[in-house]
């Protein structure tokens, strides 16, 4: 008989669906997680950047005598040698280890440079400033849209956008290097604990002067991590410098990067900006659309928003342009394009729906048909509609109400795939009981450890506090990145098979003490039972059957043999309620609801601390969040955390999550963490143009642009 | 983000309430920040400034939750990097470095701290209490229990220097609304978005520590 791995059905369930607390929720609220930044190794050095200071210069001379002649400074490592072409501010030159951190700021501060300033561009809302530097990135078209928007009773033309954002983790990118004979261990803060040890060996190789850098000698450890968001997936240039500089100098490094620098030059979300047209029926039917948008990821092209989004009218034409612009190159973030196409999408619907006399609501259910998935976005606006009180709330644009306080509600809606990524796990049961799930994973803050647990809990028929869970170390079977929202879908899939075969040997040891065949036997509320009844072991006793011997089980996604436990594509809708002061132009959040459906949910809680801190990020880049860049200096102005703005406690308002549970379980598990961060953006823009009546174009809504908005609207 | 300008515009009974503010701080800091501290110095400070020290290692003393730690730093090394890179105490985290996350957060003689921002040989002779004192033992503090009931953390970065804050915030706001809360945690930022449970936490652990009962 063909071993059955699918996920137990709803009623058999006795952990999963429920609200486990974060497994490292201890270690963590004591100080006792150790981070990368926190590790210490005896004799370890502390190493930090030289950067860039220009936003495009090229290097005429590198001098590192004084740095070297300091007491204390050991090493060098040169990234950028006389004559290399920097193309932002915050470039990596070099890195200099030394014993304390003081001596290694002392030692930045004595290298000279010498630079040939080169022309920036460094700005890219508007885009005829950028020359040369715009390409044409992809254009297509569906349909007949010239004929569509001729024949269309109501027409909307306009501007929106959102500029570049920076991660800003907490945990700075960086790692301590310890390089000795020929292991090299890697204690990095990453989302891929399974390939930036192979990703550093590929570099180190590439130096004549190291030779050839096995992945086999790269053991990479990541108990816990400090935030990535998208952005800590490589092993980076500092990596590289730091694995160096503990190969040249005998000592284990750390190189964390500054707080500058990981706004500089580790994070960076695109900009996107557009003209958008929209074209509909008298009664809201969408008929035509046509954007042209830009963006910028750096000096690189990054790829188009996937306009238009969710909801495409049969007749369309997009045009996506790339500038390249002398800023830190682009990073994933969170749902990549999504976020900036929901912004340029629902805000030029809503417009439209305000042309038309209409309720956004209203025109989005009506062309609900042009969605993949109608069924789930028309509940889904419905329970949301509910949440926030829409019926009540919405009325046309612009509060009439006396005072300055103007509110309004807006809303969005959002797709993301979350396909489950590669994952191995061994799950092995000793005759101690002891139950261990082992696999080269990570947890970012998502709560993969507890998911994992959870699955092994489950299968064994044990609480989640009897399990082990063993991650963060690429000599564990390797397990994907945690991007996409692939690693749940991954991990538990990978879980749950390797978890039910360890089991199916237990039963084996066990079976001829009941004297039944191994089938029979049932693994639930700390027993193994004949089918259930009373003929019992406790679980304890059920293992010590196993002698001297710990029994295995392997699990892969995908398996060979297929069977589906976890599943892509999901739908949610987002809804804002916001008051606008229209005397100072500040917005307040007064609520912000989610309706999220995501398949079957292992663990309630962290599901909906998944989506709430996707909120929480959302108000941040809705309201606060900007790149600021000077063209005159071509410097990035507010790379701290002074000013570069995140939302503070007090600044969130009312928050909701309505969790779509049961109706999809039998798809499996999806990815959580990109659908809810897409929406927030949208639902708030949209919110403040209710509020006053007036669009302000770009995010994050300031009080500045809100002023100006109004000013321009004639309402001020 | 707002947080800072709420905060200016608080009254003094307020601030002292809550036991943090950038001025309670930066007074705090004193002869750290030189320029800024000049105009707050009290006069027992300022003859204190006139003993010359470093800029070599100097040798000095601090109590670290109750228990003295003999050291010799320059005295340019910030009370943070003391406690990190010089002890082995690395709850509190390094993240702004510049006074404006809270990630730092530690309590020095009852008042909650930025340590990036205070300089070690100014906390000599103080009582400082970091994330690794506050448990006993296995027994977690209410902060940190409801901190875990209300998940308030995701990666953990923020979490011990808001563990603290609260902490603090608590000791002298025993029966704070949801309001006192958010106005008295607005100098600690979080990326991942865990405000909603901290919020939660800091209320399940007020009715906790004064014993059960409920004050809303």
């Amino acid at each position: 008989m063909a071993t059955n791995y699918d996920w137990p059905a709803a009623g058999d369930r006795s952990v999963i669906g429920g609200i486990t607390n974060r497994l490292d929720g201890p270690d963590k609220v004591t100080g006792r997680a150790i981070y990368a930044y926190d590790r210490a190794l005896p004799g370890m050095l502390t190493a930090r950047l030289v950067t860039s200071p220009h936003a495009h210069a090229r290097i005429t001379k590198i001098d590192t005598s004084a740095a070297e002649a300091i007491k204390g400074v050991r090493g060098v490592d040169i990234i950028k040698g006389e004559g290399a072409e920097l193309q932002w501010v915050g470039t990596e030159i070099l890195a200099v280890a030394a014993d304390s951190e003081e001596i290694a700021r002392d030692a930045v501060l004595a290298v000279k440079i010498d630079y040939e300033v080169l022309p920036h561009l460094v700005k890219d809302e508007n885009i005829e400033n950028a020359g040369s530097a715009v390409k044409p990135a992809s254009d297509k078209t569906e349909g007949d849209p010239d004929t569509a928007f001729a024949q269309a009773d109501a027409v909307h033309e306009g501007f929106y956008g959102l500029p570049s954002i920076t991660h800003c983790c907490l945990e700075s990118h960086g790692q301590v290097v310890d390089w000795s004979g020929d292991e090299i261990i890697v204690y990095a803060s990453t989302q891929a604990v399974g390939r930036i040890g192979a990703d550093l060996a590929k570099n180190l190789s590439r130096d004549e002067s190291i030779g050839n850098v096995s992945p086999n000698q790269v053991r990479v450890i990541t108990p816990v991590m400090g935030g990535g968001f998208g952005s800590k997936f490589a092993i980076d240039t500092w990596g590289v410098s730091c694995a160096k500089l503990s190969k040249k100098t005998g000592r284990p490094v750390k190189l964390m990067l500054d707080r500058d620098e990981e706004l500089q030059i580790a994070g960076g979300r695109p900009s996107d900006y557009g003209k958008i047209k929209v074209g509909a029926k008298k009664d809201g039917t969408l008929v035509a659309y046509e954007s042209e948008t830009w963006s910028s990821g750096g000096v690189t092209s990054r790829g188009a928003p996937p306009l238009p989004y969710v909801m495409p009218p049969p007749n369309h034409k997009v045009r996506h342009l790339s500038v390249a612009t002398n800023t830190g190159p682009a990073r994933a973030w969170r749902a990549p394009n999504h976020p900036q196409a929901a912004v340029l999408t629902w805000g030029a619907y809503t417009d439209l729906a305000a042309k038309l006399d209409m309720d956004p609501m209203d025109l989005l259910l009506k062309n609900i048909g042009l969605t993949a998935r109608p069924d789930v976005y028309r509940k889904e606006l419905a329970i949301g509609a509910d949440m926030i009180g829409w019926k009540n709330k919405w009325h046309p644009p612009g509060d009439k109400t006396a005072g300055p306080i103007k509110r309004g509600v807006g809303l969005s809606m959002h797709t993301w795939g979350g396909r489950p990524h590669d994952s191995n796990c061994e799950v092995t049961i000793h005759p101690d009981g002891t139950a261990v799930a082992t696999l080269g994973s990570q947890d970012l803050g998502s709560g993969t450890r507890t998911v994992i647990g959870m699955v092994l809990a489950e299968t064994m028929g044990l609480p989640v506090e009897a399990v082990t869970v063993e991650i963060g170390d690429s000599n564990y079977p390797n397990s994907g990145a945690s991007g996409g929202s692939t690693t749940v879908g991954g991990v538990s899939s990978s879980t749950r098979r390797a978890a039910v075969d360890a089991l199916e040997e237990l039963k084996k040891a066990v079976a001829p003490a009941f004297g039944v065949d191994a089938d029979r036997l049932v693994a639930k509320d700390g027993y193994i039972s004949v089918g259930g009844g009373d003929q019992r072991l406790s679980w304890k006793a059920a293992c010590r059957k196993l002698g001297a011997r710990s029994v295995m089980g392997t699990g892969k996604q995908p398996d060979r043999n297929g069977g589906k436990l976890a599943d892509s594509g999901v739908g949610g809708v987002q809804m804002a309620d916001v008051s606008v002061d229209i005397e100072t132009g500040v917005v307040s959040m007064n609520k912000l609801i989610a309706v999220q459906d995501c398949g079957l949910i292992i663990n309630k809680k962290l599901a909906e601390s998944q989506v709430l801190g996707s909120m929480i990020m959302g108000v941040c880049w809705a309201l606060y969040e900007e790149r600021v860049y000077d063209q005159a200096t071509g410097q990035y102005l507010n790379a701290d955390m002074e000013f570069y703005k995140l939302a503070g406690i007090g600044d969130i308002g009312e928050l909701g999550v309505h969790m779509i549970m049961g109706d999809y379980d039998d798809r499996g598990v999806i990815g959580l963490g990109e659908p809810p961060a897409i929406s927030p953006g949208a639902a708030i823009g949209n919110a403040v143009f209710n509020a006053i009546g007036v669009r302000v174009p770009t995010l994050p809504v300031t009080p500045d642009k809100v002023l100006a908005a109004l000013e321009k609207g004639g309402m001020a | 983000m707002s947080s800072n300008k709420t905060n200016e515009g608080q009254d003094k009974t307020q601030q002292r309430k809550n036991g943090f503010s950038r001025r309670t701080f930066m007074q705090g800091v004193g002869v750290g920040t030189g320029a800024v501290g000049a105009g707050v110095l009290t006069q027992e400070q300022a003859h204190a400034a006139h003993h010359v020290v470093g800029p070599g290692p100097v040798s000095m003393s601090l109590r670290i939750n109750g228990k003295a730690h003999k050291v010799s730093l320059e005295p340019r090394v910030t009370l943070l990097d003391a406690l990190r890179n010089h002890l082995d105490y690395t709850g509190a985290k390094k993240v702004c470095d510049r006074a404006t996350c809270g990630a730092c957060t530690v309590i020095v003689d009852g008042n909650p701290v930025y340590a990036c921002s205070m300089l070690a040989i100014e906390a000599q002779g103080r009582d400082i209490e970091t994330i690794e004192g506050l448990a006993s033992g296995d027994q977690l503090h209410p902060v940190q229990k409801y901190f875990i009931e209300n998940d308030g953390q995701q990666c953990g970065f923020c979490t011990p220097g808001f563990v603290l804050a609260s902490k603090a915030f608590l000791d002298k706001n025993s029966n704070p609304t949801m309001a006192e809360v958010e106005k008295g945690l607005c100098g600690n930022i979080c990326r991942c978005g865990t405000y909603v449970g901290v919020r939660q936490a800091v209320l399940d652990a007020a009715g906790e520590l004064r014993g059960g009962a409920s004050g809303d």
